[in-house]
Formats: C-alpha cells, structure tokens, sequence
C-alpha cells in the first residue's frame, strides 16, 4: 500500500511537473503567434498577407497531425534538443510542440474580440502597431487569453498521460506499466481518479483567474 | 486651417468598389465648431476618418495647418496625430483601465513621465467635470461620463483639432444637451477647431457656426449654420430643419386661413421670416403706422441659431386700396422673406 502511494506520489508530481512547464513554453511562444497570426491578417494593424498565410498553413498542419504521431516524428528533434527520448523532460518537448500552435490559435481569437473602436481610437492618438499590441490588445484581451491558457493545461494533462505511454512519466506512464502490464487495476483506478482532479483543479483555479481579471468589466 | 480638396474615397467591398466620398471640397477655419450633417451612409464618418487618416483617401487633398495630411510618412502621421483628438459614437474606451488610465492613455503613447502624467490628467478630470470617478472603470459609468472621459482623452495632447463621430448619437437628449455644452465650452477656452459629424440637425443648432450638408457621397450644400438654416437651398437641408424648426403652420390655422381667405376681399395672409437683426426691431408695428393697416398675428414662432435670433410669423394684414401689398412690398425690402399664402 505504502509502495502503491509512493509511485502515485511521484508519478503525480512528474505529470504536474510536464503540464506546468508545458503550458509555460507554449505561452512563451503561443501567445506571440497568436499575436502574429491576429495583427497580420487582412485589415489588421501589421497586414502581411503572405506572412499570414503562412504562419496559418504551418499552423494548421500541427494541430492536423494526431498527437501520438507527433510524439514519435518528434524523436529526432527531442533528442536533439534535449539529448535523451525517454523521461519527463524528453516529453515536454512533444507537449510543447502540440500546444503552441492550439495556444495560437486561442489568442488570436482572443484578440479579435478586441473591440475595433478602441483600437482604432489608440491608433488615432498616435499609438504605434506596437504600442496598439501592449497596451491595447493584450490588456483588453487579458481575460480570455488566461481562459485559453486554462484550456490548453486541461488539454495538456490529457496529452501527458499519452506521452507516458512511450515512456515519458507521469501518470500516463504509470497507469501503462503497473495497471496494464502487471494487471494491477487499482493502480489505473488511482491515476484515473488523479487525473480528473488536477483537471477540476486546473478548471477552478483558472475560472477564478478568469474572474479576478474581469471583475471591472 | 484645414483644406480639403477634391477629396475622394472608394472601398473595394466584396460587392464591388464603393464611393463614399466623391470630390470633396472644405475649408474649416481655426476655431470653427464645423458640423457635417447626412442620412445614414452618406459618407461623413469616412469624411470624418479621412481627416486624420484612419482612412486612406482614394485621391484628393488633406491640408492641416499647411501639412499635407496624405504624404506624410507613418512616423509624421504618428506625431500629427497627436495634435488631432477624436471622439466617438460608442466612446471606445479600454475597459481594462480606469478613468484616470484611459486619460493617461494617450500620454503614455506620447511618452510624458509619471509626474507630468498625474498632473495633466487630474487638470483634464476637473474640465470634464470627473475628478470624483477617477478610480471608476468605465464599466460603472452612464454613457454621458463615458463621453466625458472621451473628451478628456481626445484633448490630452492638447490638440488643435478635435473630430467628433456622432459624439452624442448613443446618449438621451438631457446628456446630449450637457455635452454639446461642455465641446462648446471648451471650443470657446481652448479655442481648438471642432468637426461635428452627425445626423442630428438639433446637434448643428446647439453648437456649429458652419455646416455642410452631405448627400450620396458629395456635400450638396455649405454655409454659416445661420445661412443654412434660414435660407436652405436642398430639400435635403429642409428636412433635417423640419425636426429642428417649427415652421410649419398647423392643420387647423390652415382651414382657419382658408376661411378667411375666403372673406378677405383686401387682405394678405403671409407668412414671414425674420432672420438676425430684424427680429430685433418694431417692424411690424412700423409697417402698421405707416400704410394704415390692420397686422393679426395668427401663429409666432422664434428660435436662436448661434445667439441669433430667428423666427416665423403667419399674420394676416388688411388694409384698403391696395395697402397691404405695399406694406408686403416694405417688408421685402427690409429684407424678410414674406410669401402670401395661397391656401385653399
Ligand atoms: N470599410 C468599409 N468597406 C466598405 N464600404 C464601406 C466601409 N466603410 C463605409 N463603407 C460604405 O461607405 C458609405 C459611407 O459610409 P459612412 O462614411 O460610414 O457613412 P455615414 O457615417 O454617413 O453613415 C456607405 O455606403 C458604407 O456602406
Ligand atoms: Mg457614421
């Protein structure tokens, strides 16, 4: 019993460990895409026909791509970045990639909410494309973008548990090896009960974020 | 002050090119409240837009101050613009800031230090009238405050020019009549030029001294508001009056006039305009002692336009021998529009 904790344990704190700097890394980069792929659209403030075109086909052929095929074309890359294939740090890799451009493509939804007045009132004052993008879209979308992120560290607990599966960690690793190869069903019980946890708690401590950020609105 | 020349506007839609704007000709002077009037769609937000470039004209001229607006590069047309405040419809105000953060606004953009920041905008707040609600966000504000914070806004950067977008289309007319007064106020402190685009001829009446009328694309009439409104040469012009003026005779002093004009063997029933000074003086009582007739005032009606006055009277004049048309011909003279009214 001890013993069935201990892996729990660890497994848990591996899964935690691969969602979170997951979804950091696709923030750091899928919020800039995002912001890319919004303001170089046509009639936006940095319209670049091409550059949008292809930042969305790059885009799209991502998200088309199951995310277990992406986790084996991925091997190579990882390797190279990361030096190893296996464990939780390899993993990251895959994860990231899956949700950077999902991470995109919610931002730059989160940006076209962004009322065209207001902008369009910044960039009467004078305010440059950038400035347009730092102190209007971002603070004005804020609110959403945090429930994108919310959405894309749900989905990312469910991918984790996937790249368990080719000995990534986690509790997707574990439920594989214990619950399914030794047929010790208590084991893929207790992941899955986990599991469902961290997503409730990933769902409420987002909505709560969500709220705080806007209560003036 | 700003010239505008030949301008003209076509928007590629889907549907084909559209030409909102089509050989434009203004000249707005320093210190004009200018009002553009027009029907939905006639053109006057893209008039309106293409004056600070947030529309690119299709050919034509924009000259502010002796700058040519259109060939500036992107780093002139920033700096410019900061001399051009707007207003609008919907206030577009950032709900993510407060009050005081919206006013601050363009003064960050413009890269002011923190001080000079806090200095300007408590100054703006207490010209608004809003020094109470600077930590409000505009979600806990009555449109009439977002427009005042709007206003702030739009004069931060201490602008010469102000555009207004149907500033006052989205407020009930109590609010309307407070901020038509504070613009006017402020036309008057600050001396900056205001462009008043709007649909609402009672807007042109409280505030512009000048206005053009725009119709499909083109302006089809522009004068003083004054001119305008006492001697409109469109029908277009004539309609937008009617919401505003009282010119017309009611039903009923109609059939009444209709019956005397029945028993009027020597009589004129005619309508007169007064129009500036001569609403001032005796004239009627004048016309009366001189030519010897009788004047019934059957309906009376004065406004003021710009402080001046200016007015319509229905009276019905008898006199014998031809004595009431000399007193009409004494009247035209002096200037009034008199038309005899022929009804029946
Ligand atoms: N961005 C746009 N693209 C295409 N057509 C437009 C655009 N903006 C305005 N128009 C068209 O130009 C005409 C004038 O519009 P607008 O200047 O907004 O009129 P107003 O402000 O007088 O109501 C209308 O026919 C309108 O449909
Ligand atoms: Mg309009």
């Amino acid at each position: 019993m001890a013993e069935t904790a201990r892996l729990l344990w660890s497994a848990t704190v591996e899964s935690i460990y691969m969602v979170a700097v997951s979804v950091v890394i696709a923030s750091l980069f899928g919020i800039p895409l995002g912001i890319l792929l919004y303001s170089t659209d046509r009639g936006r403030i940095l319209e670049k026909d091409w550059l949008n075109k292809i930042l969305g086909v790059i885009v799209n052929i991502f998200r088309s791509i199951p995310f277990v095929i992406l986790l084996i074309m991925l091997i190579p890359f990882t390797r190279w970045l990361v030096g190893k294939t296996i464990g939780t740090t390899a993993a990251i890799v895959p994860l990231s990639v899956a949700a950077i451009p999902f991470m995109g493509r919610i931002t730059e939804s989160a940006l076209r909410e962004v009322d065209r007045g207001v902008i369009e009132a910044a960039q009467a004052m004078g305010a440059s494309p950038l400035q347009v993008i730092t102190k209007v879209l971002i603070p004005e979308a804020l609110p959403s973008i945090a429930a994108g992120i919310t959405i894309t560290a749900i989905n990312l607990v469910g991918y984790s548990a996937m790249a368990g599966v080719i000995g990534g960690g986690g509790l997707g690793d574990l439920a594989v090896r214990y619950g399914y190869q030794r047929f010790m069903l208590d084991i893929t019980l207790y992941t899955v009960a986990i599991l469902v946890v961290m997503v409730q708690l990933i769902q409420v401590l987002g909505d709560l974020v969500v709220k705080h950020l806007s209560r003036h609105r | 002050m700003i010239r505008i020349r030949d301008l003209t506007k076509v928007y590629n839609s889907a549907s084909g090119p559209v030409k909102a704007l089509d050989g434009i000709n203004l000249d707005i002077e320093k210190g004009d409240i200018f009002g553009i009037i027009g029907l939905s769609g006639a053109g006057k937000s893209t008039l309106l837009r293409c004056i600070n470039l947030l529309e690119k004209p299709t050919s034509g001229s924009i000259e502010i101050d002796g700058v040519e607006m259109t060939s500036l590069s992107p780093r002139e047309l920033k700096e410019m613009r900061k001399k051009i405040g707007m207003i609008f419809q919907h206030f577009n105000l950032l709900s993510s800031r407060t009050v005081w953060g919206n006013v601050a606004f363009p003064l960050e953009i413009a890269g002011f230090d923190r001080k000079a920041i806090d200095e300007k905008v408590s100054k703006l707040l207490e010209l608004v009238g809003l020094s109470d609600k600077a930590k409000a966000y505009p979600s806990q504000l009555s449109g009439g405050q977002k427009q005042r914070v709007g206003i702030a806004r739009a004069l931060a950067c201490d602008p010469t020019v102000l555009l207004c977008d149907e500033a006052t289309s989205a407020l009930d007319p109590e609010t309307t009549l407070s901020i038509l007064k504070l613009l006017k106020d402020i036309n008057e402190k600050l001396g900056i030029t205001m462009v008043v685009v709007t649909h609402e001829m009672n807007v042109i009446k409280q505030i512009c001294n000048k206005v053009a009328v725009i119709e499909r694309s083109r302006v089809v009439e522009q004068g003083t508001t004054f001119e305008v409104f006492s001697r409109p040469k469109t029908q277009t012009a004539r309609n937008f009056l009617k919401s505003v003026l009282i010119n017309e005779i009611p039903e009923e002093l109609k059939t009444k006039i209709k019956a005397l004009n029945g028993n009027l063997a020597e009589g004129r029933v005619v309508k007169i305009g007064f129009f500036g000074e001569t609403t001032g003086k005796p004239i009627l009582s004048e016309v009366v002692k001189k030519y010897d007739v009788n004047a019934n005032i059957l309906f009376g009606n004065i406004d003021h336009i710009q402080g001046v006055p200016f007015g319509t009277l229905v009276v019905q004049f008898e006199g014998k021998n031809g004595t009431a048309d000399r007193a009409l011909g004494h009247l035209r003279e002096l200037g009034l529009d008199v038309e005899v009214m022929e009804i029946g």
